[in-house]
């Protein structure tokens, strides 16, 4: 039996081809996934990420158990509003899952995390927060909408109320405010502009149709996947798990090492692997030839050999892009197993477009 | 359902063949096979002159969800291929009957094409997948 988010109806009514995602049924596109991909590059689509899981943790020692739970510090987060992207660990150093913290004060915070770990996730925090003084509450009565590219703020602004309006203007990237009814965030997955709006359901539906008419066009987990790998974003369980160090995933900028004695979970082996260097590395493949990229392929580098974790023909660039764990070693090209031959590939830093550019 | 013409034959690997009626037959893949394989990013096909044998694997559609082989529904000689493939692969998704064919064979035996199905036999074949 598998879910359906609020928005089911609005995208059978939009033309959708649905597939199961991880027990929920989504759509993958609405035509052309291509087509889709360069709306957001280009103007502004929007995504329905209500199937993502909402957390609020709330109580005297939310700061404190945070500080435990991920690798990221909050005490970073001072000012309200303020998002932080990290990973949550476990004691041997593995990604249980990547997620979002907005910081609302020192006892409320909001974490996103992913759908398809959403079990589990919730199961780690019972498990770490027995021993804080906090609740942990799951948020099924909200939808959530991504709105993004160059277009998208504006398109979005058309349809917010003054004070909503008034309450974003200027918010600078990974911020969120409670404005009304809803939560607006600048953060999103595509490397471009935007929102992710977190919307009551009953709303929901409404808020979609009136991005629809405001010109924002709809688009599917497949220009989702493209966009996040142009723009060098992970996607957990391909790019990382729970077998893989964050400093094998381009997570070390997730990780606060000081204050030395924040004893979060997973630490004591990240301090052992940092200093030892004995991680791999996760670095961008670039493919400029006919032919396109694919996860699970072989990686063949100088004394040694890694492998593609996702790849992708990018639209924005028009050649196949790919991220891939490789050892530490691996210089500026390498070779990949495509349709049973070995080709070349370009190594480059994991993170290809970014605001509708190429930046290889 | 996915629209399959009747003047065409196909193979059960969703590859259509039409009768040029000058010993030549043009091939292309089906709208249910576009479908299944998603926006199409770049188009291999063989080259003019090529000698092809039924069910060899002559050209590769690759989507941005997967490499496809395509077969030679029937052997024989390569006497075009469409160019315009190279710039434009998303024709077959949008045209698979018209521009976004693949190329053209002259038969080395035209007997081969009562060896692939007809509409309904296709239309059959897609409903067991």
């Amino acid at each position: 039996m598998t879910s359906k988010t609020v928005l089911h109806a609005k995208h059978l009514e939009a033309g959708a081809k649905m597939v199961d995602f991880h027990g929920w049924e989504m759509p993958i596109n609405y035509g052309s996934q291509i087509e889709e991909h360069n709306s957001v590059r280009t103007d502004a689509g929007m995504f329905d990420v209500s199937h993502m899981t909402i957390v609020d943790i709330e109580g005297p020692q939310a700061k404190a158990f945070l500080r435990k739970l991920v690798a990221n510090d909050v005490a970073k987060l001072t000012v309200p509003g303020k998002a932080l992207y990290t990973g949550m660990l476990n004691e041997q150093g593995g990604v249980i899952d990547d997620l979002i913290i907005y910081f609302f004060s020192e006892t409320f915070y909001r974490l996103v995390v992913n759908s398809a770990t959403r079990e589990k996730d919730l199961a780690h925090l019972a498990n770490v927060s027995s021993d804080f003084d906090v609740t942990v509450t799951e948020r099924p009565e909200f939808a959530m909408i991504a709105v993004q590219g160059p277009n998208a703020k504006a398109k979005t602004a058309t349809l917010l109320n003054a004070e909503q309006q008034a309450a974003v203007e200027g918010m600078k990237p990974f911020f969120g405010v409670q404005v009304g009814d809803l939560f607006i965030a600048t953060t999103g997955y595509t490397g471009e502009d935007g929102y992710e709006i977190v919307v009551p359901n009953d709303q929901a539906a409404d808020l979609w149709q009136q991005l629809l008419d405001a010109g924002v066009k709809p688009a599917g987990l497949g220009a989702r996947d493209t966009l996040r790998l142009e723009a060098g974003m992970n996607l957990y369980g391909l790019d990382m798990d729970e077998s893989v160090s964050p400093l094998a995933a381009n997570m070390a900028w997730t990780i606060a090492w000081e204050p030395e004695d924040r004893d979060f979970i997973g630490r004591d082996v990240l301090v052992k692997q940092r200093a030892e260097k004995s991680t791999d590395k996760l670095v961008g493949l670039v493919f400029e030839e006919k032919g396109v990229l694919r996860s699970g392929s072989k990686v063949i580098v100088d004394g040694g050999e890694g492998i593609i974790t996702s790849g992708t023909f990018s639209p924005t660039l028009g050649f196949s892009v790919a991220l891939a764990r490789v050892p530490r070693s691996t210089g500026d090209t390498a070779q990949v197993e495509m349709r049973k031959k070995l080709v070349n590939v370009k190594v480059v830093k994991p993170s290809f477009v970014r605001n509708g550019k190429s930046i290889i | 359902m996915s629209n399959i013409p009747s003047e065409l034959k196909y193979a059960p690997s969703h590859e259509w063949v039409r009768n040029e009626g000058d010993g030549t037959f043009t091939v292309g893949i089906s709208e249910h096979a576009q479908e299944l394989l998603g926006d199409m990013v770049f188009v291999e096909l063989p080259e003019v002159g090529d000698e092809v044998d039924a069910g060899e694997d002559c050209a590769v559609a690759e989507s941005v969800k997967a490499a496809s082989d395509i077969y030679a529904p029937i052997s024989g000689e390569i006497v075009a291929i469409n160019e315009e493939l190279e710039d434009s692969p998303e024709t077959v998704n949008n045209d698979a009957y018209g521009d976004g064919w693949l190329f053209r064979i002259k038969a080395s035996d035209e007997s081969e094409l009562d060896n692939l199905l007809d509409a309904e036999g296709y239309s059959h074949t897609i409903d067991e997948e």
